[in-house]
C-alpha cells in the first residue's frame, strides 16, 4: 500500500508542478506590440466558421466583402478558420489572439461564435466586434450583430416558385432544422401561399441539430430532391448550404423542373454553371455587403452598432436574375418587393406548419 | 507492470527494467518523429517552411497562456482517455464514449439550470448526474452484449448516432432549452446553470486553469489503484487476457462486462464536465463533439496505463492548442495538426508492434545465450570430470 501512496504523491505533485510552471513565464502575446492601430490603417481580423475561405457559400461571401474592403480602403487583414469539432475555448483563443495582435474590428462569421465573442468582447471593451447571423440580449455594446431578413428573399422565391409550378406541388429542402433555416421555410411558404394557397409545399430537412452535416452533404441533398421530384414537385428551393449542390444536380436531370439556389448566385458558380438552365433563381444573402458596410462604417469612425438587419430595402437580401428565367415575373416580384419594403406585408419568421 | 519481479527488496532504480523502459518509450517517440517528418514533407511540398510552423507551436507552448490552454485541454482529454482505457483493459471496446459524454453533459447542464443548491452539494450532484447518465447509456450496450451477444463495438456506434438524435429531440425550445426569449441567436442552448455550479479555477498569469485537473488526477490514481490493488481490478485484467480462463477460475464474466461497461460510461460522463462547470455553463449546439474518439486515440497512445494516458493527453492537447496559432501567426493551415495526430496514431500502432517483436527477439537471444552458456559450462564440467 505504501507504494501506491507514493505513486499518488508523485502524480499529484507532478501535475501541480506543471500547473505552477504555467503560472510563471511570459504570455505568448507579450512580445507582439498590441493595440498599435493608430493612423489611417485599420487592421481587420476575420474568424470564419468551419470551411473558411473557399467553401463556395457563406464564408466565401464574407471573404468577398473583406477583399473588396481591402482593395477599396487599403486595410490590413488576417484570417483564420474554425476546425471541425473544436472546443469553444479554441474560438476564444482565436479571438483573443486577434485582439492582442491589435486587430480592431474583429468579424466573427457564424452563430457558433456567439458565446466566444461575448466573453472576449467583455474583457476587451475597446475592441469592436461584429458577429454574423446571431445576437443575444446579453452581448456587450462593443458587439455588433449583422443579420439578414432571409424570410423576405425566401418570400420572393416562393412567389417565383408558385408562378412557375405546373403540378401545383413545390418543395423546400432545409439543410439543418435550425431556427435560421426555419426563417427560410416560413418566408417561402408565405410567398407560395400569396400566389395560390392551394399549392402544396413539401418540406424536407436533411438533419436536425446538433447534427450539422446537413449543410455539407451533397449526397443527402440529392436524395431529398429526388424524393420530392418523385412526389411530383416541379420547383424545389434548396436552402442547404453545400448540400444544395446535390439537389441542383438531381433537379437538373429532370427536364421541366426548376431549382432555386441560396446565399450566393448559384448559377454563376463555376461548378454549377452547367446546370444554369435549371436554376430558376437564387435567394441571395449578401454577407459580403454586410461585411463591407461594417468595415466602411468603422473606417468612417461611425461604426454600426447593436443589431443591424440587412433587408430587401438595403440590398442585403434579394433574388438573382442570372439566366433570365424570372424576367417574365418581374412585375409581380417588383410589386411584392414594394409591399415588403413599404411594410404593407410582414413576412413571418417562423413556419406556421401545414 | 505484469513482470514477475522477484520479491527481493531492491532499490527503486534497480527495480525498473532499463531495457523495458527504453523499449516502451521507443514506440511513441518513433511515432512522433515519423509524423513530424511526414508533416514537414507536406508543408515543404506546399511551399511552406516547416521549421517556422514548429517554431510557432513550441513558442506558444512555452508561453504561460499556451500552457494553461494545453493543461485545460489535457484535463478533458485525460478523462476521455481513462474512460475508454477502462474498457480496453478488459478487451471491451467502448466506442460509445462520444455519445455517453454528450448525453451526460446535456442532462447535467439541464439539472444545473433547474436546481440551485449550495456549491458543495450542487457540484457533486451534477457530477453524479453526469456519471449516472453516462453509465446508464453505456449499460444499454452492456446489457445487449451480456444477454444477446451483440458486439459492443456495433451497439455503441449505433448508440452514438442515437445520442445525436436524442439530443436533437430534447434540445429544442420548450423542453431542455428555454423558449426563445429575446435575441434571434440561431444557437439553441440550455438555461445558464446556477452560479453555485461553478467549479473553482486557479487564476494564473496565463489565464484561468481548470480546477478540474485535480479531479482528473484523482480519477487517474483511482484507476491505477482499482486495477492493481483490488480483486475487481484483477478480475478485470484476467478477463481482458482470456475470458474463458477467467471464467474457469471463477470470474463471473457477464457481470464483469456489464460492470466495466457502466464504469467506462460513468467515467465518460465526466468528459464534458471541465468545460461545462468552469467555462461554458450551458449545453448548446456548439458543445464540442468527438471527444470520445479523441479518447480512443489517447488511450491507444498511452497504452491504457494512467501515466501513459497522461503523457498522451498532454501531447494531444499541445497539438490541438497550438494549432489555433498556426493560421494567425504564419498563415499555416491548422489541418497539418490533424495530419500529425492521424499519423501519430497509425505510427504508434505500427511502432508498438515493431518494438514488441524486437523485444521478443532480444529476449529469445538473451535466453538462448544464457542456455548456450549453461550448456557450455556443463560440457566443460563433463570434460573436466
Amino acid at each position: 500500500m505504501r507504494r501506491t501512496v507514493k505513486l499518488a504523491a508523485v502524480v499529484l505533485s507532478g501535475s501541480l508542478g506543471i500547473a505552477s510552471l504555467a503560472a510563471c513565464g511570459a504570455k505568448s502575446t507579450d512580445t507582439t506590440s498590441a493595440g498599435s492601430s493608430g493612423g489611417s490603417g485599420i487592421k481587420v481580423g476575420m474568424a470564419y466558421d468551419v470551411g473558411g475561405r473557399g467553401d463556395q457559400g457563406f464564408n466565401d461571401s464574407a471573404a468577398a466583402g473583406l477583399d473588396k474592403a481591402k482593395t477599396d480602403f487599403g486595410i490590413q487583414t488576417t484570417e483564420a478558420e474554425a476546425k471541425t469539432g473544436e472546443a469553444d475555448s479554441d474560438k476564444q483563443t482565436r479571438l483573443e489572439t486577434l485582439v492582442t495582435a491589435g486587430y480592431n474590428p474583429i468579424i466573427a462569421v457564424g452563430f457558433v461564435y456567439q458565446a466566444a465573442v461575448e466573453k472576449v468582447a467583455k474583457e476587451h471593451p475597446n475592441t469592436k466586434f461584429a458577429i454574423i447571423d446571431s445576437d443575444s440580449p446579453t452581448q456587450p455594446s462593443n458587439v455588433t450583430s449583422l443579420e439578414f431578413t432571409e424570410q423576405q428573399s425566401s418570400y420572393l422565391a416562393g412567389i417565383a416558385a408558385a408562378s412557375k409550378t405546373k403540378t401545383k406541388h413545390v418543395g423546400f429542402i432545409g439543410g439543418v432544422q435550425s431556427e435560421l433555416i426555419k426563417k427560410f421555410e416560413a418566408g417561402y411558404r408565405a410567398g407560395v401561399a400569396s400566389v395560390d394557397s392551394s399549392i402544396s409545399v413539401d418540406v424536407t430537412y436533411l438533419t436536425t441539430p446538433p447534427d450539422f452535416s446537413g449543410f455539407s452533404d451533397p449526397a443527402k441533398g440529392k436524395e431529398a430532391a429526388q424524393g420530392q421530384l418523385d412526389k411530383n414537385d416541379d420547383v424545389i428551393y434548396a436552402a442547404a448550404g453545400a448540400s444544395g449542390t446535390g439537389a441542383i444536380q438531381a433537379v437538373a436531370s429532370k427536364p421541366g423542373a426548376w431549382v432555386i439556389g441560396v446565399d450566393t448566385d448559384q448559377a454563376k458558380q463555376p461548378a454549377l454553371a452547367k446546370y444554369q438552365g435549371s436554376i430558376l433563381t437564387s435567394a441571395l444573402k449578401n454577407v459580403n455587403t454586410a461585411v463591407y458596410a461594417y468595415i466602411q462604417s468603422v473606417k468612417n469612425n461611425a461604426p454600426l452598432t447593436g443589431v443591424q438587419r440587412f433587408d430587401l430595402k438595403s440590398g442585403g437580401v434579394g433574388l438573382a436574375t442570372t439566366g433570365g428565367h424570372i424576367d417574365d415575373l418581374k412585375a409581380k416580384l417588383d410589386a411584392a418587393t414594394q409591399q415588403i419594403t413599404s411594410g404593407a406585408i410582414t413576412v413571418p419568421t417562423a413556419p406556421t406548419g401545414g | 507492470m505484469t513482470t514477475t519481479q522477484p520479491a527481493a527488496k531492491r532499490g527503486f532504480l534497480q527495480r525498473i527494467d532499463r531495457e523495458r523502459l527504453i523499449l516502451g518509450l521507443a514506440a511513441p517517440v518513433l511515432a512522433v518523429v515519423i509524423s513530424v517528418l511526414i508533416c514537414s514533407v507536406l508543408l515543404l511540398t506546399s511551399g511552406k517552411n516547416p521549421i517556422d510552423a514548429f517554431h510557432i507551436m513550441t513558442n506558444y507552448a512555452s508561453a504561460s497562456d499556451g500552457q494553461v490552454s494545453i493543461l485545460n485541454k489535457a484535463t478533458t482529454y485525460y478523462l476521455a482517455g481513462v474512460a475508454v482505457a477502462f474498457g480496453f483493459r478488459m478487451n471491451l471496446f467502448n466506442i460509445g464514449a462520444d455519445g455517453q459524454y454528450r448525453l451526460a453533459a446535456l442532462f447535467a447542464a439541464y439539472v444545473g439550470g433547474v436546481v440551485n443548491l449550495p456549491s458543495f452539494i450542487e457540484i457533486p450532484l451534477l457530477l453524479i448526474v453526469a456519471m449516472l447518465v453516462g453509465g446508464l447509456w453505456a449499460a444499454i450496450a452492456g446489457i445487449l452484449k451480456v444477454t444477446r451477444g451483440v458486439s459492443e463495438v456495433i451497439s455503441t456506434i449505433m448508440l452514438n448516432a442515437i445520442t445525436t438524435g436524442v439530443i436533437g429531440v430534447l434540445l429544442v425550445p420548450g423542453i431542455f432549452a428555454p423558449g426563445n426569449a429575446g435575441g434571434v441567436s440561431n444557437s439553441v442552448q440550455t438555461k445558464l446553470m446556477a452560479p453555485s455550479s461553478d467549479f473553482f479555477s486557479i487564476t494564473t498569469q496565463g489565464g484561468s486553469l481548470y480546477g478540474f485537473i485535480i479531479i482528473a488526477v484523482i480519477v487517474g490514481v483511482a484507476f491505477q489503484l482499482v486495477l492493481s490493488r483490488t480483486r475487481f481490478g484483477f478480475d478485470l485484467r484476467a478477463t481482458g487476457r482470456s475470458e474463458s480462463a477467467a471464467g474457469a477460475s471463477g470470474v463471473n464474466v457477464k457481470r464483469m462486462v456489464l460492470t466495466s461497461m457502466c464504469v467506462s460510461g460513468a467515467l465518460a460522463g465526466l468528459i464534458g464536465m471541465p468545460d461545462l462547470l468552469t467555462n461554458s455553463h450551458y449545453f448548446g449546439q456548439n458543445f464540442q463533439p468527438g471527444l470520445g474518439f479523441t479518447g480512443i486515440a489517447i488511450a491507444l497512445l498511452g497504452r491504457n496505463t494512467p501515466i501513459g494516458i497522461g503523457f498522451a493527453a498532454l501531447l494531444w492537447a499541445f497539438l490541438d492548442a497550438t494549432a489555433v496559432m498556426l493560421p494567425l501567426q504564419g498563415n499555416f493551415p491548422p489541418e497539418i495538426v490533424n495530419v500529425m495526430q492521424g499519423t501519430i496514431v497509425i505510427c504508434v500502432v505500427v511502432a508498438y508492434e515493431l518494438v514488441r517483436r524486437y523485444g521478443l527477439k532480444r529476449q529469445q537471444q538473451k535466453v538462448g545465450a544464457q542456455l548456450a552458456a549453461q550448456a557450455a559450462s556443463a560440457e566443460k564440467k563433463e570434460v573436466a570430470a
